[in-house]
């Protein structure tokens, strides 16, 4: 059995203060230099790791029910705590679409059974994401997921008037709509971004304007209604500047952008490697920089997985039958430490605050948000930031192996995670499957 | 040579020493006894996921004078169609012993898709891949202007200096794609010429001029070749262009822009024409006009590629 | 270390001597056609035919006498070495039909050269007869092939390496051995 009471010894804060963690019954109970520990206490030498709040991963595809070849929850939020994350929010298009009350209590259900991570499901916008009605939207609020984040991610809700009734509805019952900005006409059977390269591999080109002229529409809706509206995955130079101009004028927007766009290029796609197939496409340099700009200054508020499991045939084939989307759970903090950390573009309370408190606060996942105050719930993601090394597939534990950091070096690597006081992630390994469940009662 | 996947890996020497190995085949084209039994016993698999019946043919034609064994495999009515995927399709052909894989596909990219994979260790012969390459057209096509322009002491030369003008359908056109990499390659200057359209995206980065006034084109470059490229009809319903009266009007080869030509330049076209369309009947039957030329020479082109993939010892993957 | 087997003036003696019998075994240069293989045995072949204008001025020109045969297509090793260039195949204009074909090269060893040769003579036409002439006999036959106009035997382990120099592609003029 492990203990449930921890001592965090000598972890760097996210403020840099150095702190002796007490972690018992699922609250933080001090974090102060000298701690002392009560008998029977797991000691765990953290000194030169850093202690993060557990991370939040506001875009995760868990993909059941529907696509169980590809993740379920178990080993999605298996995944989740191999990365450090704490809480993930999973999105709607699942077979069924989340769209009512019964599905997205089941996912949340699977969630609370594997005790990986805390599971909240996000609902769709429209019934069964075609972009037509509005899904039952109350219904999935007040249901026993309390579902606050409504997607249609993965399509976009282009109907300029559907959208608008959606942002407006959404503020009933204090929502939000993550809008995945893609015009439809504009990226018919597109298949990575337009420029120079796209026309010389003769691949079918993404404009940045599809994403750009759906973003610039949707804070103006937003300010004109006065609603929440979240952006998902920005991927442009032109996103962050839409964005940066909304939000000086107040429109209440937060964005998202997600850690490959911050790392790799569209150069990739040379090889036609489908590994590099994703939605949002790879985008040039300039746009990687003015992402990395954009978070360094606050334009972007979080930073997500975008975690998209597809089995080996969907990518072990030509680019146009491949599908969209990358692993992203375990390699995200460390491609934020190598992008941006590194780069001394954000510091760890900066990467505490995109990774964890800002997520939180946009979901209203109100016990993960918090700076080691004592009694706070106890989740927290202690990383070793000195470490670096090739990224290898045996680092995923999802039931997917569509990463496109295979091979390439990384630095930081996540060591423990504490779920509400229980690790999920211990040095390095995984707890049992059962043992989660268990340790959350 | 592994593989020749595209026009823009070739350096200058390579691109010579294929269309000079291309001469050789062609020489035995005007022999009695057409077929050399250089690739006897290799098999070469003609994989076609795109209907091309001159391409898949000229393919098959140049295998045969080699004396290779030819296996068609039609993508329409086998298991392709029914959702094979072209892992399998590859694992399948590397099982029946294929020394040689010719490929056309829809997708870009799917030849070098099948190079790079361990699923097959044949050489793949890119025989145009959605729009991105074709570069046994463009081969075929240089080989043609290097006969015209040199004729009877082609061996060696390049085209340094030789003016080419492309007019159509640049943006969907691998056919225009492998042309410039290996036009550019061999030192000859390219001008694309199309409605706006039909100009790909970025293309400011390529090393081509692009115009979209055919008959502006035509009084200041003074070109040596001018290749029409075939228009498609389903481009009018996507709103490239209005109708095909207009585009004929605009862009087409018609018997007044033929005349301004002048006797000494040459008229490409890949084929299949439409004629009255992209080119007038009086252009494609015009003396200049290098139609068939293209279709004997495009045999002698894929007999020199097969044979520098195919003979020698397989190279190391390298 | 390679010692020298024939001299410049022991290789035009040679060629001038096998010039003379293939005009005497031919009975004059009526019919004949010398096909040289590349590269030094095409180099050869337009060197004795230059000859035999001298020692026959009633001979055809060398355009009409001499050509080259390029056998690469028709070699039975092809898979066993990188891929090899060809070269250009040039027959005189009046064919091969009914003429007797000298083919020159300058080396005889296995033989497989001489039927790979053959072969591609085999596609071009339908000579009266095919001889054989060979600036060196080095031995070691694999297929039942001999040369009617010899140069010089020499007898050599399969060790060795005979190197044929020429002044027009290598810039000396000699016969070495290698061992």
């Amino acid at each position: 059995m492990t203990s449930s009471t921890h001592l965090l010894k000598g972890a760097t804060l996210p403020s840099g203060a150095v702190a002796d963690i007490l972690v018992q019954d699922g609250r933080i109970m001090s974090a102060a230099l000298g701690t002392s520990a009560p008998a029977g206490t797991t000691v765990v030498d953290a000194e030169g790791l850093v202690a993060l709040p557990g991370l939040v991963d506001l875009h995760t595809h868990l993909r059941e029910p529907g696509f169980e070849q590809s993740e379920t929850v178990l080993t999605g939020t298996r995944a989740a705590a191999a990365g450090g994350f704490t809480a993930v929010f999973a999105m709607a298009n699942t077979q069924p679409v989340a769209d009512t009350a019964g599905v997205v209590e089941q996912v949340q259900a699977l969630g609370r059974a594997a005790g990986y991570a805390t599971v909240r499901p996000i609902g769709a916008v429209t019934v069964g994401l075609a972009g037509e009605r509005l899904s039952e939207i109350g219904a999935m609020a007040q249901s026993r997921a309390g579902v606050r984040v409504f997607s249609d991610d993965g399509k976009c809700v282009h109907d300029s008037l559907l959208m608008r009734r959606a942002l407006e509805y959404v503020k009933t019952f204090d929502g939000v709509i993550a809008q995945h900005a893609q015009d439809p006409r504009l990226t018919e059977n597109a298949q990575m971004n337009e420029g120079a390269l796209s026309s010389e591999l003769g691949l079918k080109g993404w404009p940045a304007v599809a994403e750009e002229s759906i973003i610039a529409r949707d804070v103006l809706l937003a300010e004109h209604v006065g609603a929440r509206l979240h952006i998902c995955h920005l991927s442009t130079a032109g996103s962050v500047d839409v964005v940066r101009w909304a939000k000086a004028r107040g429109v209440q927007v937060t964005a998202e952008a997600t850690p490959h766009h911050l790392l790799l290029t569209e150069e990739l796609i040379r090889s036609y490697d489908a590994r590099y197939k994703v939605n949002p496409p790879l985008r040039r340099d300039e746009d990687v920089q003015a992402l990395r700009e954009g978070v360094a200054d606050g334009t972007i508020d979080i930073i997500a997985t975008d975690h998209a499991p597809h089995p080996r045939e969907s990518k072990e084939c030509e680019w146009d039958a491949a599908a969209f989307g990358m692993v992203g759970l375990e390699s995200a903090l460390p491609v934020v430490q190598t992008a941006l950390v590194d780069t001394g573009l954000l510091d760890w309370a900066g990467v505490a605050r995109v990774l964890s408190t800002a997520p939180a606060r946009i979901g209203r996942l109100d016990d993960h948000s918090h700076s080691f105050e004592d009694g706070a719930p106890a989740n927290i993601t202690l990383v070793d930031p000195a470490a670096s090394s090739s990224f290898a597939l045996d680092r995923l534990h999802g039931r997917s192996t569509n990463t496109p950091y295979e091979g390439v070096t990384l630095s930081g690597s996540v060591r423990w995670t504490f779920h509400h006081g229980y690790p999920t992630l211990r040095d390095g390994v995984l707890a049992p499957a059962g043992d989660t469940a268990e340790g959350m009662r | 040579m592994r593989h020749l996947l595209s026009t823009r890996d070739l350096t200058r020497d390579q691109a010579i020493h294929i269309l000079d190995v291309a001469e050789d085949m062609a020489d035995v084209q005007t022999r009695e006894v057409k077929k050399l039994p250089t690739l006897r016993g290799k098999t070469v698999v003609n994989l076609f996921f795109e209907d091309s019946t001159r391409t898949r043919i000229s393919f098959e034609a140049a295998a045969k004078r080699l004396s290779a064994d030819v296996i068609t495999f039609s993508a329409k009515g086998s298991s392709v169609s029914k959702g094979e995927s072209l892992k399998d399709t590859a694992q399948t052909l590397a099982a029946m012993g294929a020394d040689g894989v010719v490929i056309r596909h829809h997708a870009s990219g799917a030849p070098q898709v099948l190079a790079q994979s361990d699923w097959i260790d044949a050489g793949v012969v890119n025989a145009g891949d959605g729009t991105h390459e074709h570069p046994t057209q463009a081969l075929l096509d240089a080989f043609t202007m290097r006969r015209r322009l040199h004729p009877g002491s082609s061996r060696g030369k390049d085209l340094d200096g030789v003016r080419v003008v492309i007019v159509g359908d640049i943006l969907h056109s691998r056919v225009a794609r492998s042309n410039l990499w290996l036009l550019r390659t061999l030192g000859a200057e390219v001008t694309f010429v199309a409605p706006a359209t039909l100009v790909p995206f970025g293309v400011g980065s390529w090393p081509a001029a692009v115009s979209f006034d055919l008959d502006e084109t035509l009084r200041s470059i003074r070109p040596d070749v001018l290749m029409m490229l075939r228009i498609q009809s389903e481009r009018m319903n996507a709103a490239y262009f209005p109708n095909a009266r207009e585009y004929a009007r605009q862009w087409g080869l018609d018997d007044e822009r033929l005349t301004a030509l002048g006797p000494d330049s040459i008229v490409m076209h890949p084929g299949p024409m439409n004629r009255g369309l992209e080119i007038s009947a009086a252009a494609a039957d015009s003396a200049q006009s290098t139609v068939l030329e293209q279709v004997a020479n495009g045999v002698s082109i894929r007999m020199a590629v097969l044979y520098l993939l195919l003979s020698g010892e397989r190279e190391a993957l390298a | 270390m390679a010692r020298t087997v024939l001299q410049q003036a022991d290789i035009a003696r040679a060629l001038t001597r096998i010039s003379h019998e293939i005009l005497e075994s031919n009975r004059g240069a009526d019919e004949l056609v010398l096909l040289g293989i590349p590269t030094r045995g095409a180099v050869l072949a337009e060197r004795i035919g230059a000859e035999i204008g001298r020692i026959e001025p009633s001979a055809a020109s060398a355009a009409d006498l001499v050509g080259s045969l390029d056998i690469t297509m028709y070699r039975d090793d092809l898979a066993k070495h990188p891929t090899r260039t060809p070269a250009p195949t040039q027959v005189p204009r009046r064919g091969i039909d009914g003429a007797t074909v000298v083919l020159v090269d300058d080396v005889l060893y296995s033989g497989r050269t001489i039927r790979a040769a053959l072969d591609a003579l085999n596609d071009l036409g339908r000579p009266r007869a095919v001889r054989l002439a060979v600036l060196v006999d080095r031995g070691h036959r694999e297929l039942p092939i001999r040369a009617d106009f010899v140069g010089k035997n020499l007898p050599t382990s399969r060790d060795e390496r005979i190197n044929v120099h020429l002044t027009e592609i290598d810039g000396a003029e000699e016969v070495t051995i290698e061992g």
